[in-house]
């Protein structure tokens, strides 16, 4: 029950964290100190991470690159992929990394301000890493769609008079 | 040519235009007025099912289908019907495709009512029923349905209501506009009702993919109801395809077989794109109709909830995507509550007569909107009602 309420109120916040404990409460016609609650051990569980906003700044900010890095990298004794992705994810540069299936290892994503900044970041910090063998720079040319969300055309309500 | 209106035939000239058309109007003119008017899902028809429309025209599908409709979608009909409400029909003679349920309802009524037969209709509900009884030259009779009983037709008020002339029921379950449904008890009773004359029942299931509590029954799985009853359901409500135009029939072979003479001559076939679309709708969009579902019910209850703390008596409904509260406790008619909410507030909502008399005292507001503009509209309507103490 209390397990079925948390997912209920994931699939809520995970479309739109705005949503107040009150709001939520009567959207599953269920009781807000529950609401609240669940919420409570959901962070704790760290279940929840955090509460961000989609932010399209494509519109704000002209200097704004992200690239998708493709890394080859050997994997260590006893330890795997873990050791080395944890020496690149501690950079904040780096946005996301993943561990991949298939032709490569690695997938880092990068935000920098300009394509110099990320190709050097790179160059400097990645590629001399000892356990990377080789790496392959993909820069983001335009956002379509993101985590869900469509970054290009804005959607119109065209509904029509009609009798019904 | 002086006068044309003189021309037109008598039953097109007592036919009266429908209520809400008349709201909207004003509505339309008003450019920031929030609405919750539109009766139509704001979801846009799930990609695949658009894709598959699409895929149709590449191929170079765009010949008439046979009158009943494409074989293969008519066997997914018929898959469907089984799956989700324990209904065995043929497709090749129990299942016709029509331009939305609206069609159908209109097929179904003039292949049985002679002039002078009654059409029972539970009022308020959908604004159709009653024109197309008019206009085949039958006698509408209205079945009151009342707050207090949840809004379901009950056999006391269908039995008093039955005549030697009457000839057809509609059942239009879950409703527009109330939302109120019949579970299987409440349908038994009719049933029971119904088993026992020559009446034929038109059960409009448009909405059974929108029921918030137990799952949709239709009338026509309960015994001995089979062959008597028309079901009339379609596509633009659970999956949000309104503007595809595409519904369906199913019933008795003699009954589908009247229907289809009517629907061939008037119509020919339904559009063939929809019809394609309609197939990729019914193999693969179960989840989307959840999404859909799961997303109107979020906002059901934010409604209901709204319009209970403004102290506005609301009925729970548990179908379709309305909420029906009354506006009893202002005074107001129906018609002067939504004028003046529109005029002061700028939101409009569909005044209960509009779907029949019996509908006076209360305000049709839809769901079909998203959370924040539900938000503002309510927010609206709470300092009307609190301007108006």
């Amino acid at each position: 029950m209390k397990e079925n309420l948390k997912n209920k109120i994931l699939n809520i916040i995970g479309d739109n964290c705005k949503h107040t404990p009150a709001e939520i409460a009567t959207m599953l016609a269920a009781d807000e100190s529950l609401v609240i609650a669940a919420i409570d051990e959901l962070e704790e569980d760290k279940i929840i991470l955090g509460y961000k906003a989609m932010i399209n700044w494509e519109k704000i900010v002209s200097d704004n690159v992200v690239a998708l890095i493709e890394l080859k990298v050997t994997p260590q004794r006893g330890e795997g992929f873990d050791k080395i992705a944890d020496r690149i994810y501690k950079y904040p540069q780096v946005d996301t990394v993943y561990l991949m299936s298939g032709g490569f290892d690695l997938t880092v994503i990068i935000k920098g301000k300009t394509m110099k900044e990320v190709a050097m970041f790179v160059a400097e910090k990645l590629a001399p890493m000892e356990a990377v063998i080789s790496t392959a720079t993909h820069f983001v040319l335009k956002k379509y769609k993101e985590q869900g969300v469509i970054f290009v055309g804005e959607e119109v309500d065209d509904r029509q008079v009609i009798t019904l | 040519m002086n006068d044309i209106e003189k021309l037109l035939s008598d039953k097109v000239k007592s036919t009266k235009p429908s209520g809400i058309r008349k709201f909207f109007d004003i509505v339309a003119e008003m450019k920031d007025a929030i609405s919750l008017g539109v009766g139509e899902p704001d979801f846009v028809t799930p990609w695949a099912i658009r894709e598959a429309g699409i895929y149709s025209l590449e191929r170079g599908n765009t010949h008439y289908t046979s009158n009943w409709g494409l074989s293969d979608l008519r066997s997914e009909i018929a898959n469907y019907l089984e799956r989700r409400f324990n209904l065995k029909y043929n497709p090749k003679n129990e299942i016709m495709v029509t331009v939305g349920g609206s069609e159908a309802i209109d097929d179904c009524i003039r292949a049985l009512v002679n002039d002078g037969d009654e059409v029972l209709i539970p009022e308020p509900s959908f604004v159709c029923y009653t024109p197309c009884t008019l206009l085949a030259g039958g006698i509408p009779i209205p079945i009151v349905t009342k707050a207090e009983d949840a809004f379901k037709l009950t056999p006391e008020a269908l039995k008093a209501a039955i005549t030697p002339k009457t000839k057809l029921l509609v059942l239009p379950y879950p409703n527009n506009p109330t939302g109120a449904v019949m579970t299987k008890e409440d349908l038994e009773k009719i049933a029971a009702v119904i088993r026992d004359t020559n009446i034929i029942v038109l059960s409009d299931e448009i909405y059974s993919e929108l029921t918030y509590g137990a799952p949709h029954v239709s009338i026509a799985s309960l015994p001995g109801m089979f062959e008597r009853t028309v079901v009339v359901n379609g596509f633009s409500k659970a999956y949000a395809m309104t503007g595809w135009r595409l519904g369906y029939a199913a019933g008795h072979p003699t009954l589908i077989n009247a229907m289809i003479k009517i629907h061939q001559f008037a119509i020919m076939s339904a559009p063939t794109t929809s019809q394609y679309a309609a197939i990729e709708a019914l193999k693969s969009c179960d989840e989307d109709i959840e999404r859909m579902k799961n997303e109107y019910n979020y906002r059901r209850r934010v409604m209901v909830d709204g319009f209970r703390k403004m102290g506005l008596e609301c009925f729970e409904p548990l179908g379709a995507f309305y909420v029906f509260p009354s506006i009893k406790s202002t005074g107001m008619t129906s018609a002067e509550f939504c004028e003046k909410l529109l005029y002061s507030k700028k939101v409009a909502v569909i005044p209960g007569d509009a779907f029949g008399t019996s509908g006076e005292g209360f305000i049709r507001a839809s769901y079909c909107y998203s959370i924040k503009n539900i938000d503002l509209a309510l927010k609206r309507i709470a300092e009307f009602l609190k301007e108006l103490k």
